[in-house]
């Protein structure tokens, strides 16, 4: 079976006053219909690699690849029309915070029917039927009464929820999430993941979960790429990953607090400047 | 004054203040304006009664005759204290009573309503002409930043705000008017239909064109075209300006990010969803300008020898005759008041964040 | 200072561009040196710098520089000559005078307007500001109401009355453009302090003991000086425009003053004919405005980075 997304040789940098700065470099991976991890700290390029799968880097940004593809389509020298005509339909996107990601002047409803609009045909009663469906699916009470609503008018959770009906709404194959919960509130964070997970296995679809939070992303997901200052330091079955042998993995996993017991003093994470090799 | 009043009506917790917040917002904002008017008053009569050594003379002038000086006198209650005189100006304000122009006779008031429906008539084509230009070249800069359009768009404006309006105004009638003939002067109207056309609003335009008088329409549009391009040209410069500002930040917010990653074509995410947002302090941009275009008329009006309130402050300035300065003075600054009101009314039906539910 | 510090050009640069300071003046000046990079990186605003050092040196040296005096004119041989006539290289006036001479000279009440106003308002707009911010409660609301009245009245009206009331003349020009000026530096100043009055380093400043009055002096105001040296350059644009519309009313300086709005206005009744009397003034204005807001943008976007990043 062929991979649904070929990443190799990855890399991303942009021009600064010092010279060229590297963001992401080297980074390897295929996709199939499955879930993968992608954990680093801030600044580790994980999500700058994200953007890069969607074409959405800032226009300062080179990117480059030996190979980018999706399906079978070579992202990089793919026109910018047939990219769009992907976006939204075939590889969708959720993003951190719906305070700052849903359009605030912009109904919650109108938002969700644009996104099928821009890629079917269809009317705009059935449009907000579709809406309306999927606004339930990701276990909104009230369809009919969120659908009017505009973006600060509801919770971050509700927000979240409609994003997420935002983004899959035309059925695409691949998410990429980039830390969806993260801006949440810790009660809502496993609400939304519940529904983020039941609509990725029933639909039968990918996804790339980006995250910084490394017990999440390996309960989540069936493999984690851990990223160290623009490199994949280590690539790992998330069931393996007790026996991780990078060094900054298992500093990582160090981090997490293990609930009662009192560790003095707290570990610092090592970060040698030759892994950034 | 909009942001103490959109604060005190957006929050809103329990449902007895829900009921009467709104209330207590509307009764502070009736007092901001209220105090402002007020202000202004206080601004004008300090001009009026309180700088000139004699304000009878500053109002009739120096060849009047002494039984006039002394009814004058009489009139503006100059022998009170002057706080019982403030109460006096005030209460002939509030009437409409701005005294008697010593230049024209009339009553300030009546002059003032005569002049200043011209005045509106060209700084709303100056405003219509400035946003409707002013808006897509700002939108154009922000979306090409940094690229040569960007440059030239910037340099219109930068120029716009450096240049004496009055001088570009000369320089427009040379070229226009007398060496290519293509727009008319002076006035509003030419002489073949001054007696003939009888505008019922004060706005010959539109009146014209409502009567079906083509012709007169025509003469009236070679006549404002000018002056109004000129107006418009600044407040392009203003509008362009703050509109790329404003564009760039909108474009720079995770939801533009979210737009793209939807699918949404540049055009769609530029105008739909930037620009929509971008309107929102837009609209309190251009209805600045077109204040500031009330004000700019005074010389623009004085250049194209236009029958409106600038000109009319300008030729009782040159006569002394402080009545009809002051009167068109306060009209003009209630009109800024008026025009700050409406945005902040404006501001709210866009902005869905400052809706009460 | 470091002794590798002076020595070779590129030595001082290196010793400007160091990430670490070993002085508060080392870091000072590096601070001053990166925003100096910024500015003259703009091309624009290098031409607006260039545009006002030289009015501040035409201005200076105008008695050296100016070929006729800027008053007398030959009213028989050189009524209404044109540009590039010998001797006069932007032609001369109705009454014989030499435009360029008259320019020259006009360079000295424009940029005293400019300076006047700027000391007469800054510093009033400043401490209004500051105090109504930092103070808050019933002297805010005073302060701002008051501020708000002024700011209600269009700028170049108010003056008008003003200057009508006053009397025309120069001074009363700047008294009443000064009068006009001061409310949106007050606005601003407001909005500055009032970002920084609840920052942690004031209370510092606070638990240790300093008076109001020295935390708004030494520690609010610098906070509040880049935007409003910002402020009044691209404000200076403004305020020469509106001088010389005074002048062009016959509200400003007066005759036979070489103020370049009431030659505009002198002018005028040549335009159809000897278009260059009205147009050379004008131009002047244009470019000494253009500089100052040239200057004014690129210092903008040098003094908060984050601003010209958008």
């Amino acid at each position: 079976m062929t991979p649904m997304l070929t990443v190799e040789d990855l890399a991303i940098s942009f021009a600064t006053r010092t010279g060229r700065f590297e963001a992401v470099r080297g980074v390897s991976f295929t996709l199939g219909r499955e879930r993968l991890g992608i954990v680093g700290e801030s600044g580790s390029g994980k999500s700058l690699t994200g953007r890069a799968i969607m074409g959405l880097t800032p226009p300062s940004a080179d990117v480059t690849a030996r190979r980018l593809a999706f399906d079978g389509i070579d992202l990089l020298t793919a026109p910018p029309a047939q990219r769009r005509a992907l976006r939204g339909a075939r590889l969708s996107m959720v993003l951190q915070d719906p305070k700052y990601s849903l359009d605030p002047v912009m109904s919650i409803g109108r938002q969700i029917v644009e996104t099928l609009r821009t890629h079917e045909r269809v009317s705009r009663r059935e449009a907000r039927e579709r809406a309306l469906d999927m606004l339930a699916a990701v276990q909104i009470e009230n369809p009919a009464r969120v659908f009017d609503l505009y973006p600060h008018e509801v919770s971050g959770g509700m927000g979240q929820r409609a994003m997420i009906a935002m983004m899959l709404i035309a059925n695409p194959e691949l998410l990429i999430a980039d830390e969806p919960t993260s801006a949440l509130d810790v009660t809502v964070q496993l609400e939304v993941l519940g529904i983020l997970d039941r609509l990725v296995t029933d639909r039968g679809m990918g996804l790339i979960f980006i995250s910084h939070d490394l017990r999440l992303v390996s309960s989540f997901c069936d493999r984690v790429l851990v990223m160290y200052a623009g490199r994949v330091v280590e690539e790992i079955a998330a069931a393996e990953l007790a026996h991780a042998r990078h060094p900054y993995t298992r500093g990582l996993l160090a981090c997490v607090p293990v609930p009662g017991h009192d560790r003095h003093p707290l570990p610092v994470l090592d970060r040698r400047p030759e892994w950034r090799l | 004054m909009s942001p103490t009043v959109a604060a005190a009506s957006r929050t809103g917790s329990r449902p007895a203040a829900r009921l009467w917040r709104p209330l207590l917002g509307l009764i502070r904002f009736a007092a901001v304006v209220a105090t402002t008017f007020l202000g202004l008053l206080a601004v004008t009569f300090f001009i009026g009664r309180v700088i000139p050594v004699d304000p009878v003379l500053a109002v009739l002038g120096d060849r009047a005759p002494a039984s006039a000086m002394e009814r004058v006198r009489e009139e503006m209650g100059l022998n009170l204290p002057l706080w019982q005189q403030f109460v006096l100006y005030v209460r002939q304000a509030l009437s409409g009573d701005f005294g008697t122009s010593v230049l024209t006779t009339n009553a300030v008031m009546d002059d003032i309503r005569r002049v200043f429906p011209a005045t509106i008539e060209l700084a709303t084509l100056g405003t219509l002409i400035g946003t409707g230009l002013g808006v897509p070249l700002g939108v154009l800069a922000a979306v090409k930043r940094g690229s040569l359009t960007d440059q030239i768009v910037r340099v219109i404006g930068l120029v716009g705000y450096s240049v004496p309006i009055f001088w570009l105004a000369l320089l427009s009638l040379l070229i226009f008017y007398a060496r290519l003939g293509w727009v008319a002067y002076p006035g509003r109207i030419g002489v073949a239909f001054e007696y003939s056309f009888t505008s019922t609003t004060g706005l010959y335009l539109l009146d014209a064109l409502w009567q079906g008088e083509w012709e007169v329409a025509w003469d009236v549009f070679r006549h404002i075209i000018l002056p109004a391009s000129l107006l418009g040209y600044f407040s392009l410069a203003y509008i362009s300006r703050m509109t790329r500002s404003f564009m760039l930040n909108e474009l720079g917010q995770e939801y533009i990010v979210a737009a793209r990653a939807k699918g949404l074509s540049e055009a769609r995410i530029i105008w739909c969803h930037a620009l929509r947002n971008a309107a929102v302090p837009l609209v309190t941009v251009i209805a600045l300008s077109y204040a500031n275009l009330l004000e700019g008329s005074v010389l623009t009006e004085t250049v194209f020898s236009w029958p409106g309130l600038g000109l009319y402050i300008t030729n009782s300035l040159q006569n002394a005759d402080m009545n009809a300065v002051l009167g068109g003075t306060l009209v003009i600054g209630a009109t800024f008041i008026g025009i700050n009101l409406l945005s902040d009314l404006l501001y709210r039906l866009l902005d869905p964040r400052t809706h009460a539910r | 200072m470091s002794e590798a510090g002076i020595g070779s050009g590129q030595g001082t640069r290196a010793w400007l561009l160091s990430e670490y300071p070993a002085s508060r003046m080392q870091a000072r000046l590096g601070r001053a040196y990166a925003t100096w990079l910024r500015f003259a990186a703009n091309r624009l605003a290098v031409v607006g710098l260039a545009i006002l050092i030289a009015l501040v040196l035409v201005a200076t040296f105008a008695g050296v520089l100016a070929p006729h005096s800027p008053y007398a004119g030959d009213l028989a041989g050189a009524r209404l000559l044109p540009p590039l006539s010998p001797g006069h290289l932007l032609g001369t006036d109705d009454q014989g005078r030499d435009i360029l001479s008259r320019l020259i000279y006009g360079s000295r009440l424009t940029l005293a307007v400019v300076l006047m106003v700027a000391v007469l308002t800054a510093p009033v707009g400043l401490l209004v500001g500051t105090v109504a911010g930092y103070a808050g409660g019933i002297i805010d609301t005073a302060l701002m109401r008051v501020t708000d009245i002024f700011l209600a009245f269009p700028k170049l009206v108010l003056a008008l009355a003003l200057v009508a009331a006053l009397g025309p003349g120069i001074e009363n020009a700047v008294i009443a453009i000064a009068i006009t000026s001061w409310p949106p530096y007050a606005r601003m100043a407001r909005a500055e302090t009032l970002a920084v009055r609840h920052a942690d380093y004031i209370d510092a400043i606070r638990l240790m003991g300093a008076s109001p009055l020295r935390i708004v002096l030494r520690h609010v105001m610098p906070m509040c000086l880049s935007s409003l040296i910002v402020r009044v350059t691209l404000d200076m644009a403004g305020i020469i425009l509106i001088a010389a519309g005074l002048g062009f009313l016959g509200l400003g300086a007066q005759p036979p003053a070489p103020e370049w709005g009431a030659m505009i206005a002198s002018g005028r009744r040549f335009i159809l004919d000897q278009w260059w009397v009205a147009t050379m003034p004008g131009m002047a204005i244009l470019i000494v405005s253009l500089g100052f807001n040239l200057v004014g943008d690129g210092l903008r976007d040098a003094l908060d980075p984050r601003e010209a990043e958008r």
